[in-house]
C-alpha cells in the first residue's frame, strides 16, 4: 500500500519535472527550428510548422553559412529590383570572444587563489579588515565605476584594447572569486599544510603543489561561472571597446544582426546558436566538478 | 640523534588563552617519550611548539643542543605524524614519501632508495603506486609514519596517530609502532589520550592536566607510585578507587575511615604519615588490590561486606561494582570465584598496597615522586 503510494508519488514529481523541462527548453528549441529555416518562411510562418507540416518545412543552412562567412547573396524582393546583401562574419567576433575570455577567467581566479591562500592560510596584521573589505566590494554594482573606469582608461589609453576588457573583468570578477575560493581553500585540512611546510616546502610551493591541485573541483565552477559571466556580457564590452571595429566581441555583432537587419531575426538565431555552442561545451566538460564546487566548503566527508 | 628538552615552556594563544603553563621536560637522546592527558590538556599544544607549528610564548625549546626557539619547522630535523594522516591526496605513496626528500633537492637514486627502504619496513611496498583514498586506514597511517622515516629525523612526533584506527587496528599498529623505535632507536615523542598506548609504548610518559605537568616517570612507576590523585586516577584500566577519608591514629597504629570502611594501616606506612593524624585525606586503591574474602581467609580486618550492583565478566578476569552510599568501588577478582549482582559479597582490601594523598593538594603522602 505504502510503497503504491510512493510509486505514484515519485511519477508525479518526475512527470511534474519532465514538464517543466519540456517547457523551459521550448523557446531555445524554437530559436533552433528558426536558425535553419530561411528568412522568408520564418516571416510567414512559426518554427512549429516544420512539425506541424513537414512538407513545407524547407530547412537550409544558409543562415550558419552566412552568419559564419559573410558570403554575399543575391536576393530578389517584391517589385523585382536586385538587391545584394552582405552576410556578417561572426568568425573574427568569436575569436575576440575567446582573447577576451580566456584571460578574463585565468587572470581572476589565479589572482583570488593567491589571495584566498592568503587569507586563509598565512598570518599577516589586519588579515581579518582586508579580507571584509575585499569581500564588501560584492555588493558595489559594476554599472557605477564604469564611467570612471573609462575615464581613467581613457588617460591611460586603454580604451578599445584587450587589455582593458580584461583589466575591467577581472577586477569586477575578483571579490566573489577570493570569497568562493577563500571558502574551499580554507576547509582545506590544516594538519596537509602543515605537514607540507614540516617537509620545507615555502608558502609558494605550498600554493602550487598542494592547494591549487586540491582545488581543482572549486576552480572549475568558478571558470564555469565566470566564463559564462564574460562570455555573455555586452554592457562591459561596448562601454570600453566600443564599436571599434576588428576588437568587437560576439555579444555585440549580435546586437548589430538586430540592430542593422531589422526583422533579420533568422539570422540571430543562427549567430545566437553558434555563441551558445562554447559555453555548453565548457558546461559539459567542466560539469562533473560543478555540483562538488557548488557545495564547496558547506558539508566535508 | 638528539634528546629534547623543554625549558618553562608557556603558551598563550592570540585569544588570550593561556594553554600551557611553564612545562620542563627533559627528554633523553633515543627514548620514547609520551605525553598523555585528557582532551585539552595541551598535549598537542605543547607537541606543536617542539615542531614549530605554533609560536612560543615563554621559554627555551632545545633539540640536542640547539636552541631552535626562532628556527623553521623544516630546518628543526624533525618529523611528524598526524592524526588524521594529512597524506596529500593527490599524490601517489611513492611520491607522499619522496616528496620531503625532493624537496631537500637529494639525489635520484638515494631518494628511491630510502623510499623502498621505508616500504619495506611498513609493507608498503605493493602499493608505492596508489593513491591515499585507494588505501585502508591502517595503510594510510602507515604511509604517514613512512613518510616520517624517510627522512631520518633526528626526533619525531606523532599526533594521535592510532585515534582513527578501529580497536584492534589500534594495537597492531601500537606494536609496529613499538617495534619501529626498537628499530631505529630515534628519539620519539608521542601524544595519546589512551593510558593503554601510553603504558604499553613509553619508556617514560609524561601526564599532563590543564597544561601543566603531573608527574614524568616509566610506566612502571606511574602505577605503583602515583604523585597525586590525578595520576592515580588516570593511569590504570579500570582506575584507581579513591575516596576522601580520614586518618586517624590509635597509639602507633594507623586507621584510614571513611563512610564505610574502617581500615588498619600497616605500621611501615603509618610512620610516614604520622603528622596527618586526624587530617582529611583521599586514601586509593587499585582494584586488583580488593579481593574476595575467600583468597585471603585468615585476614583478621580490612574486610567489607557489600551489595555488588554490577558484575562485568570479561573472561579472564571479573570487575566487581559496588556503590555503597555516593561512593563507589571496582574490585578485580578471579573469576573462579562465584559472584551474581545483587548478592552480598565479603571483600578484603589489601592496605599493604594503598595509597594516601593530601585531602587540599592531592599530593601523594607516602612516595615523593622522583623528580626527573
Ligand atoms: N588556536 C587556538 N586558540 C585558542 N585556544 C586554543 C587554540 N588551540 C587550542 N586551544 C586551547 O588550548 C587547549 C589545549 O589544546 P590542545 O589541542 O593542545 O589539547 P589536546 O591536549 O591536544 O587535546 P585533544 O586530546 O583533544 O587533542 C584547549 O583548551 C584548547 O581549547
Ligand atoms: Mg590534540
Amino acid at each position: 500500500m505504502k510503497k503504491r503510494k510512493q510509486r505514484v508519488n515519485s511519477f508525479m514529481v518526475n512527470g511534474l519535472l519532465l514538464f517543466l523541462c519540456l517547457v523551459w527548453t521550448v523557446p531555445t528549441f524554437g530559436l533552433l527550428m528558426t536558425s535553419f529555416r530561411d528568412r522568408d518562411v520564418v516571416s510567414k510562418t512559426g518554427w512549429w510548422t516544420v512539425f506541424t507540416r513537414p512538407d513545407q518545412a524547407e530547412l537550409t543552412l544558409d543562415n550558419y553559412e552566412q552568419v559564419l562567412s559573410g558570403k554575399t547573396i543575391t536576393l530578389v524582393d517584391s517589385k523585382g529590383n536586385q538587391q545584394t546583401v552582405k552576410g556578417d562574419n561572426l568568425t573574427r567576433a568569436f575569436l575576440n570572444s575567446l582573447t577576451v575570455s580566456i584571460p578574463a577567467v585565468v587572470i581572476p581566479i589565479l589572482i583570488a587563489s593567491f589571495a584566498a591562500y592568503g587569507f586563509a592560510w598565512m598570518d599577516f596584521p589586519g588579515r581579518k579588515v582586508f579580507f571584509i573589505l575585499v569581500v564588501a566590494l560584492l555588493v558595489v554594482p559594476l554599472q557605477i565605476s564604469l564611467i570612471p573606469l573609462l575615464r581613467d582608461y581613457g588617460r591611460l589609453e586603454l580604451t578599445g584594447t584587450f587589455l582593458a576588457i580584461w583589466l575591467a573583468h577581472t577586477g569586477f570578477g575578483l571579490p566573489l572569486s577570493v570569497y568562493l575560493m577563500y571558502n574551499y581553500i580554507s576547509q582545506l585540512p590544516r594538519s596537509i599544510i602543515e605537514s607540507a611546510i614540516i617537509d620545507g616546502c615555502s608558502h609558494f610551493g605550498v600554493f602550487w603543489k598542494l592547494i591549487l591541485p586540491l582545488s581543482v573541483p572549486a576552480i572549475a565552477s568558478l571558470a564555469i561561472f565566470q566564463f559564462l559571466w564574460v562570455w555573455n556580457d555586452l554592457l562591459v564590452a561596448l562601454v570600453f571597446i566600443g564599436s571599434k571595429p576588428g576588437v568587437e566581441v560576439l555579444t555585440q555583432r549580435l546586437l548589430y544582426l538586430i540592430g542593422s537587419r531589422g526583422q533579420d531575426w533568422h539570422l540571430l538565431c543562427a549567430g545566437a546558436f553558434i555563441s551558445m555552442a562554447l559555453p555548453l561545451m565548457v558546461f559539459i566538460s567542466l560539469q562533473r566538478y560543478f555540483v562538488r564546487g557548488l557545495l564547496a566548503g558547506s558539508v566535508k566527508g | 640523534m638528539a634528546g629534547v628538552r623543554l625549558e618553562k615552556i608557556e603558551k598563550t594563544y592570540p585569544n588570550g588563552f593561556k594553554a600551557v603553563h611553564g612545562i620542563d621536560l627533559d627528554i633523553r637522546d633515543g627514548e620514547f617519550m609520551v605525553l598523555v592527558g585528557p582532551s585539552g590538556c595541551a598535549k598537542s599544544t605543547t607537541l606543536r611548539m617542539v615542531a614549530g607549528l605554533e609560536e612560543i610564548s615563554g621559554g627555551k625549546v632545545l633539540i640536542g643542543d640547539r636552541l631552535v626557539n626562532d628556527v623553521e619547522p623544516k630546518d628543526r630535523d624533525i618529523a611528524m605524524v598526524f592524526q588524521n594522516y594529512a597524506l596529500y591526496p593527490h599524490m601517489t605513496v611513492y611520491k607522499n614519501m619522496s616528496w620531503v626528500l625532493k624537496l631537500k633537492k637529494k639525489p635520484a637514486d638515494e631518494i628511491d632508495r630510502r623510499v623502498r627502504q621505508a616500504a619495506d619496513i611498513l609493507g608498503l611496498t605493493d602499493m608505492l603506486d596508489r593513491k591515499p583514498k585507494q588505501l585502508s586506514g591502517g595503510q594510510m597511517q602507515r604511509v604517514a609514519v613512512g613518510r616520517a622515516i624517510v627522512r631520518s629525523p633526528k626526533v619525531f612526533l606523532f599526533d594521535e596517530p592510532l585515534s582513527n584506527l578501529d580497536a584492534k587496528l589500534r594495537v597492531q599498529m601500537r606494536v609496529e609502532i613499538s617495534r619501529l623505535h626498537t628499530k631505529l632507536k630515534n628519539t620519539m615523542i608521542y601524544v595519546t589520550h589512551d593510558q593503554v598506548e601510553a603504558m604499553t609504548m613509553g619508556d617514560r610518559i609524561c601526564v599532563m592536566e590543564l597544561g601543566r605537568i603531573k608527574q614524568v616517570d616509566t610506566p612502571t612507576n606511574l602505577y605503583r607510585y602515583p604523585a597525586n590523585t590525578f595520576v592515580a586516577g588516570f593511569i590504570g584500566s579500570p582506575s584507581m578507587n579513591i575516596v576522601s577519608a580520614r586518618l586517624n591514629f590509635d597509639g602507633d597504629t594507623c586507621y584510614v575511615d571513611s563512610q564505610n570502611l574502617h581500615l588498619r594501616i600497616p605500621d611501615d606506612i603509618g610512620k610516614k604519615v604520622r603528622q596527618y593524624d586526624g587530617k582529611a585525606i583521599y586514601f586509593g586503591i587499585r582494584p586488583e588490590h580488593i579481593h574476595a574474602r575467600e583468597t585471603n581467609p585468615e585476614a583478621a580486618d580490612n574486610f567489607f561486606n557489600m551489595e555488588v550492583s554490577v558484575v562485568e565478566n570479561m573472561g579472564n578476569e571479573v570487575y566487581l561494582y559496588f556503590t555503597p552510599g555516593n561512593s563507589q568501588y571496582i574490585a578485580r577478582i578471579d573469576p573462579d570465584i562465584p559472584v551474581r549482582s545483587g548478592d552480598s559479597h565479603e571483600m578484603w582490601l589489601d592496605t599493604n598496597y594503598i595509597h594516601l594523598f593530601d585531602g587540599e593538594t592531592k599530593e601523594n603522602l607516602i612516595y615523593k615522586p622522583k623528580t626527573q
